[in-house]
């Protein structure tokens, strides 16, 4: 069966990559959605702390022998923590000015580090194996499926997923969403606003960790991974509606699929694809598709 | 002025200018070296600090054993791949630093900009990390040197070996960009001179990062051989990609350009089996060893074939300034053209009209991780391709300055 020409096989595994994609893009868009959401600090620093993430994982495996599963969690901590440091001793200061000191004081540290990997570690990158227990894939009839792929979605979905039931759902998410309406009167009952904050940073901060844990089996480990990245992702905030929470987990994956059915109609314009939906949207939608105006 | 005195001013003066002479006529005394090369992009470890590295040590051996009576300064910087800062750094070093030469000069687009300048400041562009044929075809001048490769000997070389072996049926991976057009072209050419067949193409945005949809296309073509037509990260990212996503066991993969320290970077067990075409290894004689061994000592990496054809390429032009007895463009030129280059990178290099430097080329099979006994040990050499076949023959060129 063929649709538009195209043979239904291969759209189906073009989707279904492009749902793998997606849940890339919606991982690393809920982080910088959050901390903008919630700081309001554009955080150009999130793809160099994406690498951070892959890099720990290659170091704890090859260096200490600390197998994926642990990197999995203490990856996220260790650039966490980094991350509230950061909050802590450089951020914090900026809240009550424009948002373009944020922007250049991230982008600033993203070059930075990205330059001490880079002269650690050369350019070429590192591989990470696939962990065994997730090696191999599915013959799903219309296409093979490796099992990391299809982890990665679980994973990312589950994570994603959860974080929007935190923040939209309970206690801990009603403070912070108070937090950043009104912080004056959220202390003044009783609640430590300036702590909210930096643990939101450092959890955002923490995703980006998380998804390149993710992508380290997949892609090449290497210094400028997340800076190739990034930008795209950028693009998916501001089409989703800079901080909405959920918005960038729907535009992430939906764009993710869009991007895929690209690659198979016309594969030139995949990597500009992202960009012209974002022209349109914020012609037609100024706040972007879940923003409010 | 008397007779006498006369005479002595008018030897003094023939004494000056004859020991001018021996001194020999090296402006300012200084050969100055300009290394202009990617310090901090996507090709720093295939050139970058290693290429600067190994034109210092083609300097310090070169004063060691040929004793100059001119003194040498090595001077480098990075082009971030940009055509328009390597331009802006080339015509400060020929124009106010007394740069005699640019070298290395890698990506095609910063070489045909630095080659135009050299030749409109009358200096010389020694390339050896540039890729693209039109260096010494339609851009070719009379100033420039293509060291190492191109992307005529990459196609000759891997794509005919794996046609001939029988991988009868092509698809390409191209990047998206003229580097990546003219690699598909050459190499297209080949396979069909070789009894083959393309099947089709599929151009991806450069740089990529996740090609498995790319990938999935070139499966369902159904060729033999999917070809990459790209370089750096996105070959790298690519050949991990079809491993996994279980393509390489039933289809094979062949990289048109790659490098050992890809190699390195992805692992015997991911590339094992692999062709690929280089100018150079370390470990193909005593001689490789020997100096392979010193560059390690100081990077910790292998030398990839640019870096080596970076440490000949210097060594060679140091050597016509001392045999012109000057650091002018025309004769040193003349004089690099007019000897062989012998030594542990290339046997009886001869460079051309059109500006290619002529060596013998190697096919290389990537060894599985059983084979490989100490660290580094990558590659069988399958095939030596002899300088007169790994090059595009003169008579093809479409370079002015080749007489027919």
């Amino acid at each position: 069966m063929e649709i538009f020409g195209v043979p239904s096989a291969l759209l189906g595994s073009q989707l279904l990559i492009g749902l793998i994609n997606g849940s890339f893009y919606a991982i690393l868009s809920l982080g910088l959605a959050i901390i903008f959401g919630l700081l309001n600090i554009i955080n150009f620093a999130h793809g160099a702390q994406y690498m951070m993430g892959a890099f720990i994982a290659w170091l704890a495996l090859t260096k200490f022998n600390v197998n994926y599963w642990v990197a999995l969690i203490a990856a996220p901590l260790l650039v966490g923590l980094f991350g509230v440091i950061l909050e802590r001793t450089m951020l914090r200061k900026l809240y009550k000015l424009d948002h373009l000191y944020g922007l250049l004081l991230t982008f600033g540290l993203a070059l930075i580090i990205e330059g001490v990997f880079r002269d650690q570690f050369g350019i070429s990158g590192e591989s990470y194996e696939v962990p065994d227990a997730l090696a191999g894939g599915i013959n799903l009839g219309f296409m093979f499926l490796p099992i990391y792929r299809a982890w990665v979605i679980v994973a990312s979905l589950t994570v994603c997923f959860g974080t929007w039931f935190m923040i939209e759902k309970t206690r801990l998410g009603a403070y912070l969403r108070a937090g950043t309406e009104n912080s004056q009167i959220v202390q003044a009952l009783g609640i430590n606003v300036p702590l909210l904050i930096t643990f939101t940073y450092g959890y955002g901060v923490a995703l980006a960790a998380f998804a390149g844990v993710l992508a380290a089996p997949v892609f090449q480990v290497n210094p400028l991974m997340g800076s190739n990245l990034i930008i795209v992702v950028f693009a998916v905030v501001v089409i989703g509606g800079m901080g909405s929470i959920l918005g960038s987990i729907v535009t992430g994956i939906g764009l993710g699929l869009i991007e895929g059915l690209t690659r198979v109609f016309y594969p030139e314009a995949s990597a500009v694809v992202v960009f012209v939906i974002m022209v349109i949207v914020l012609l037609v939608r100024p706040a972007g598709l879940f923003g409010k105006a | 002025m008397t007779m006498k005195k006369a005479i002595s001013i008018a030897c003094t003066a023939a004494l000056a200018t004859l020991s001018a002479g021996a001194q020999a006529q090296v402006s300012g005394g200084v050969v100055k070296i300009g290394v202009l090369t990617d310090l901090s992009g996507t090709y720093s470890d295939l050139a970058g600090s290693g290429a600067v590295l190994a034109t210092k040590m083609a300097v310090e051996d070169f004063i060691a054993k040929e004793k100059p009576n001119f003194k040498i300064e090595v001077v480098s910087a990075d082009h971030q791949n940009k055509a328009d800062i390597a331009s802006n750094k080339a015509r400060e070093w020929f124009e106010r630093e007394g740069v005699d030469t640019a070298t290395e000069l890698v990506t095609t687009s910063v070489a045909l900009a630095v080659m135009k300048i050299a030749k409109e400041k009358d200096r010389i562009a020694l390339m050896s990390g540039p890729a693209s044929t039109p260096i010494t075809n339609e851009q070719c001048n009379d100033v420039t040197v293509h060291y190492t490769y191109d992307t005529y000997a990459l196609a000759n070389g891997t794509a005919k070996a794996v046609t001939k072996q029988g991988g009868k049926s092509w698809f390409f991976l191209t990047a998206d960009y003229a580097f990546g057009q003219a690699l598909e072209k050459d190499a297209s050419a080949v396979v069909s001179a070789n009894g083959g067949k393309v099947l089709g193409s599929v151009r991806h945005p450069f740089p990529g990062s996740d090609f498995s949809s790319f990938l999935l296309k070139a499966q369902s073509s159904g060729a033999q051989v999917i070809g990459l037509a790209n370089a750096g990260a996105d070959t790298t990212n690519a050949i991990k990609q079809a491993a996994e996503f279980g393509i390489t066991p039933t289809q094979s993969l062949a990289g048109l350009l790659m490098f050992i320290t890809d190699i390195h970077s992805l692992g015997l067990k991911t590339t094992q089996g692999m062709y690929l075409t280089e100018g150079f290894y370390w470990d193909l004689n005593d001689e490789t060893r020997a100096w392979s061994k010193r560059f390690f000592g100081v990077q910790k990496k292998m030398p990839t074939m640019v870096q080596a054809g970076q440490y000949s390429s210097v060594y060679h032009y140091l050597k016509a300034v001392k045999a012109a007895g000057t650091d002018d463009t025309k004769k040193v030129m003349a004089q690099m053209k007019k000897m062989p280059i012998n030594d542990f990178f290339a046997k009886n290099g001869q460079i051309r009209d059109d500006g290619r430097m002529v060596h013998d080329m190697y096919l290389m099979q990537v060894k599985k991780p059983a084979e490989s006994k100490y660290p580094w040990d990558y590659y069988n050499v399958r095939q030596v391709i002899p300088a007169a076949e790994a090059f595009q023959p003169l008579a093809q060129s479409r370079c002015p300055l080749v007489k027919k």
